[in-house]
């Protein structure tokens, strides 16, 4: 089990959060105009890297408020948390698999 | 090949068995190949094995970043069923099933499959209008498939405690499911696979593709390079990994799966047993161990192990339906990861890069279709295009939108 701090109430325990798919994936604003494949892109292909994962959680036994992981997928070392909005946690020196088409946007 | 019969086994019962020949060979790659297989899992191994069975392609080389077996073919709960609610996936899991009936004959390799009977349970209202809806549309398929009361899963199952706190209503029976010898079906396929000259080249892991104007040309791998014009890549919790050394993404996450078992008992349980409701199943091995599986932890990992909780979330259900369990000891717990699609389907399909083919998706239920899946994978990369049955389980769904939604309707046990 994960010990998560919640960057607004500290270090809970991992039983108390829910995960909420992957991080940083902005929806596109113009959908109207998007191809069946840009939009089918969007909702449903993720990046699933083999490592370093910026990722969503929910602290549901607790604040209940949402907040950003930078976790490592095999070790599960969590490398830092921080609020929707604030600049993603670099990890210079975290094991890198290639990814494909980018890691997404910003949000 | 030699055949395993009685009479090889007197025969080598005479030497004290110390002169079987070794089941298959461990070459050092080829240049080139006609077509490569990466993953050495069963449904690779499968997939080699009908290719030179079925298409007389006998060029192949099977290539396994670790052992034969060693990743999800050896950490499931080896469950077979086609029990399933979508015609698509009915037909797939079935040509599957059927297969299973006579593999060991075909294999000359006993896997162990025993189709003793695997039973759905109903904890409520909605179970009770799914499993009708399912049973109804499995019949109607032409697939084996019945109701059973509250009476008749007591009758099957006497340790079971109807009245639990979400007491059972029914069951849903499927006669030709069973348990199979997860093990047995890699080594059957690669021993099968090999006899007909295939290469399975373990502790060989792919590190790259070599690609020309969009056409895949070959493998990077930790033994160099290797050629193919056609390749397959059938790694399950990895298909991510190697999609992004290819360039593309996959509509896949993966997640692990955890299963258990416990010290060994007396026969107690001869029929496989789960619940889509308290997501749990329960089933005895030969050997006696209560192999025991639930649902996949909730966040992505490739590590292959589990979070604790999730344990108690599996056992404490088991616990409840059945209460003569409580004291028993778990021996051995484990977790394999699982790609996971948005609709619970696997993806057998064509890649944006030519000559690359993909078979990933099974999540955590692939172990039951690993014949059909190699069956079906292997025409696939004999005509170069995707045969009837396959076709609707491409990548491209997932942006037409014509998904074989099994998520809100799978029977659980994988």
């Amino acid at each position: 089990m994960l010990p998560i701090r919640c960057p607004w109430c500290g270090e809970r325990e991992q039983t108390e959060f829910s995960y909420g798919g992957e991080a940083h994936i902005v929806r596109p604003t113009d959908s109207a105009d998007l191809t069946d494949a840009e939009w089918g892109d969007y909702v449903f292909f993720r990046t699933n890297p083999r490592g370093l994962h910026y990722e969503r959680w929910f602290h549901a036994f607790g604040c209940r408020r949402w907040f950003n992981m930078a976790r490592d997928t095999v070790s599960g070392a969590i490398h830092g948390t921080y609020r929707p909005g604030e600049p993603r946690t670099d990890v210079p020196d975290a094991p890198r698999v290639p990814v494909a088409g980018g890691d997404g946007g910003e949000g | 090949m030699k055949r395993y019969s009685i009479f090889s086994l007197v025969r080598n019962a005479l030497s004290y068995h110390e002169n079987w020949p070794k089941a298959w060979r461990s070459p050092d790659p080829k240049p080139a190949y006609d077509v490569i297989i990466i993953g050495g899992g069963g449904h690779g191994l499968a997939t080699a094995y009908y290719l030179a069975k079925e298409h007389g392609i006998t060029n192949v080389a099977v290539l396994e970043k670790s052992w034969i077996g060693g990743g999800n073919t050896g950490r499931n709960t080896t469950i077979v069923r086609s029990n399933y609610l979508m015609p698509e996936s009915l037909a797939l899991y079935d040509h599957a099933l059927k297969l299973w009936e006579d593999l060991s004959q075909d294999l000359n390799y006993n896997v162990m499959f025993s189709p003793r009977g695997l039973l759905h349970l109903a904890h409520n209202v909605h179970d009770m209008q799914e499993i009708g809806r399912r049973g109804h549309a499995i019949n109607a398929a032409g697939v084996d498939s019945e109701f059973v009361t509250r009476e008749q899963v007591k009758a099957m199952v006497p340790i079971i405690n109807l009245d639990c706190r979400y007491p059972v209503m029914g069951g849903l029976l499927q006669k030709r499911g069973g348990v199979a010898r997860h093990d047995a079906v890699a080594w059957g396929y690669a021993r099968g696979a090999d006899a007909r000259g295939v290469d399975i080249i373990q502790n060989c892991a792919v590190t790259g593709f070599r690609m020309d104007g969009g056409r895949v040309q070959g493998v990077e791998t930790t033994r160099g390079f290797i050629a193919a014009p056609r390749i397959g890549v059938v790694v399950a919790g990895n298909s991510g990994a190697l999609a992004a050394m290819a360039g593309f993404r996959l509509p896949i996450e993966t997640t692990p799966l955890q299963a258990m078992v416990s010290e060994p008992l007396k026969p107690i349980i001869d029929c496989v047993v789960m619940s889509n409701t308290i997501h749990a199943y329960i089933s005895q091995s030969d050997k006696g161990e209560l192999v025991i599986g639930g649902s996949s932890d909730p966040y992505n990992s490739y590590a292959q192990r589990g979070s604790f909780d999730q344990i108690e979330h599996v056992v404490g259900p088991i616990v409840e339906l059945y209460p003569a369990l409580s004291r028993i000891r778990l021996m051995r717990h484990w977790a394999g990861i699982t790609d996971i699609t948005v609709d619970r389907s696997p993806i057998m399909s064509k890649t944006p890069v030519e000559g690359l083919f993909i078979n990933c998706g099974w999540g955590t239920g692939g172990f039951k279709a690993t014949p059909g899946s190699g069956h079906v994978f292997a025409h696939c990369l004999a005509l170069g295009d995707l045969t009837p049955m396959a076709a609707p389980f491409t990548m491209d769904r997932f942006h037409t939108g014509a998904l074989i939604d099994e998520g809100a309707a799978a029977a659980v046990a994988h």
